[in-house]
């Protein structure tokens, strides 16, 4: 066997029949270590991966929506800009699209009401027919052909039949949707048969998108473009660590790091000391005195990133990160119950290695290098 | 006689095997199923969906993207913002960038 293998197993066993002696501490430091990354990991793979969910689920977005602004606010826009969008060269199609909120006094959750384009044949509905996410089937407990009843804020009850459910599998982007015929919305929401919530285009060629823009700017005074790229730009910000909620769990974690580097920094327990001056007495060089110390900062932060990290990886793709589920939940009473695809980078793991486990290593090391400098006897008195 | 396991032993068969494990998330994240993300693609294009449905209690958590004001207050007086949706979720960025022609 190699030379320099063998002496490191060595150190390996007297680091870890050392740990042993002090197991208590050192298991607390391992379960504690283990935790903040497990917690870290978990948002770091939920982030990612629902990120990567937005980017691919939301390619076939809108390319470009239409709002009316008035003081500032999104107002509906009036029907005659159809054709006028209709007519702007490189806009292919231009369709008015009916959307909004409601805010269900039974159960008290809001749904998105919209009406299917006139393209989606899968969809069709004819009035008094509707067709509900999971989400609404879920907390109304519906089944195909029953009633759903809704009130109208003018105080008029709505029968309507639930002609379908949307799949389960859509969940992430339907749990709350209740899609509804066109006369049903406007006679629901008292609509005029001249305005929609805004006007979606399709475009010829996506390079096209900023000339057009400009256009529709001079055209349709007052306006505002959200295009695609828009909106996975929007979401490739969502759980970003800038956000608050987020921000303050950073913090929280890297002030945990910060204790257990000032615990090891700070100084060493006098049973420490006295083993490193007896080490060094009977003959150990500084170099294995550091190896020993290095190879029990490794073992632990190695072990407890490693653990961490698959601990995390099964939290939220085995288990939908139901321990996140209460956060994300927050005051909705719909939240979609889904799974997200499984994703993971490697330019990410390195980072959260390199900000825990090197961190911890260093902090173990610095000072049994500041101690195994000094003299023996000095040490041990 | 019976064999004595030395714990650098133990320890780097626990270090391998967890290391193993981690090469396995990538193997199963690489190789994973799409857990549905077909079908939500499908019904993003079928209904010109803008939005992911995960936080549902407020316009501005439950479409960013369209949302024309990112703040607490907006619905009523005492509407405070919703925690802790709203401080997962930025205010869309197109809000901000200046464009040509585009009243903001």
């Amino acid at each position: 066997m190699n030379t320099s293998f063998a002496r490191q197993r060595y150190l390996m066993d007297f680091t870890l029949h050392s740990m042993l002696r002090r197991k208590g501490r050192n298991l607390v430091l391992f379960t504690v270590c283990c935790l903040v990354i497990f917690i870290l990991a978990s948002v770091m793979f939920f982030g990612q991966a629902i990120r990567q969910e937005a980017k691919t689920v939301l390619a076939d977005a809108p390319e470009a929506t239409v709002q009316n602004l008035v003081m500032g606010r999104h107002a509906l826009i009036n029907a005659k800009w159809v054709p006028v969008l209709q007519n702007v060269r490189g806009v292919r199609h231009a369709e008015g699209r009916l959307w909004g909120y409601y805010y269900d006094t039974v159960n008290g959750a809001n749904y998105t009401v919209m009406v299917p384009p006139s393209d989606d044949t899968e969809h069709r509905l004819q009035p008094g027919e509707v067709i509900i996410g999971p989400g609404i089937v879920a907390n109304r407990n519906l089944i195909r052909d029953k009633y759903l009843f809704l009130r109208a804020n003018y105080g008029e009850i709505f029968r309507l039949k639930v002609k379908d459910r949307l799949s389960s599998d859509s969940a992430l982007v339907s749990a709350d949707l209740l899609l509804m015929s066109e006369p049903d919305f406007r006679k629901f929401f008292q609509l005029p048969d001249d305005v929609f919530t805004d006007i979606g285009l399709t475009i010829r060629n996506a390079r096209e998108i900023p000339t057009i823009i400009g256009k529709i700017g001079v055209r349709v005074p007052g306006s505002r473009v959200v295009t695609r790229a828009d909106i996975l730009r929007t979401y490739q910000s969502i759980f970003s660590w800038r956000e608050g909620l987020l921000l303050a769990l950073l913090g929280a974690s890297i002030v945990a790091f910060v204790i257990f580097a000032f615990d090891k920094a700070a100084g060493l327990s006098g049973e420490e000391r006295r083993e490193i001056g007896i080490l060094k007495a009977i003959g150990w060089e500084t170099s294995d005195v550091l190896a020993m110390k290095f190879w029990e900062g490794a073992l632990v932060s190695a072990g407890a990133f490693l653990l961490g990290l698959v601990l995390a990886y099964g939290h939220v793709f085995f288990f939908q990160a139901g321990l996140l589920e209460q956060v994300l939940k927050g005051w909705a009473v719909i939240y979609p119950d889904f799974h997200l695809k499984p994703h993971i980078e490697v330019l990410q793991v390195v980072t959260l290695a390199f900000f825990t486990v090197v961190p911890y290593t260093a902090a173990t090391i610095i000072p049994i290098w500041r101690a195994a400098v000094t003299d023996p006897d000095a040490v041990m008195r | 006689m019976m064999m004595h396991l030395r714990p650098s032993s133990f320890m780097i068969s626990a270090m391998f095997l967890l290391g193993a494990a981690v090469v396995t998330l990538f193997v199963h994240a690489c190789s994973s199923t799409d857990n549905g993300l077909a079908a939500r693609a499908r019904l993003v294009g079928q209904l010109g969906l803008t939005d992911l449905a995960l936080f549902t209690e407020a316009r501005y958590t439950r479409h960013p993207s369209q949302a024309d004001l990112h703040s607490a207050f907006q619905d009523q007086p005492v509407s405070l913002d919703h925690f802790p949706s709203g401080s997962l979720v930025s205010p869309p960025r197109h809000n901000f960038a200046p464009r040509t022609g585009v009243q903001q």
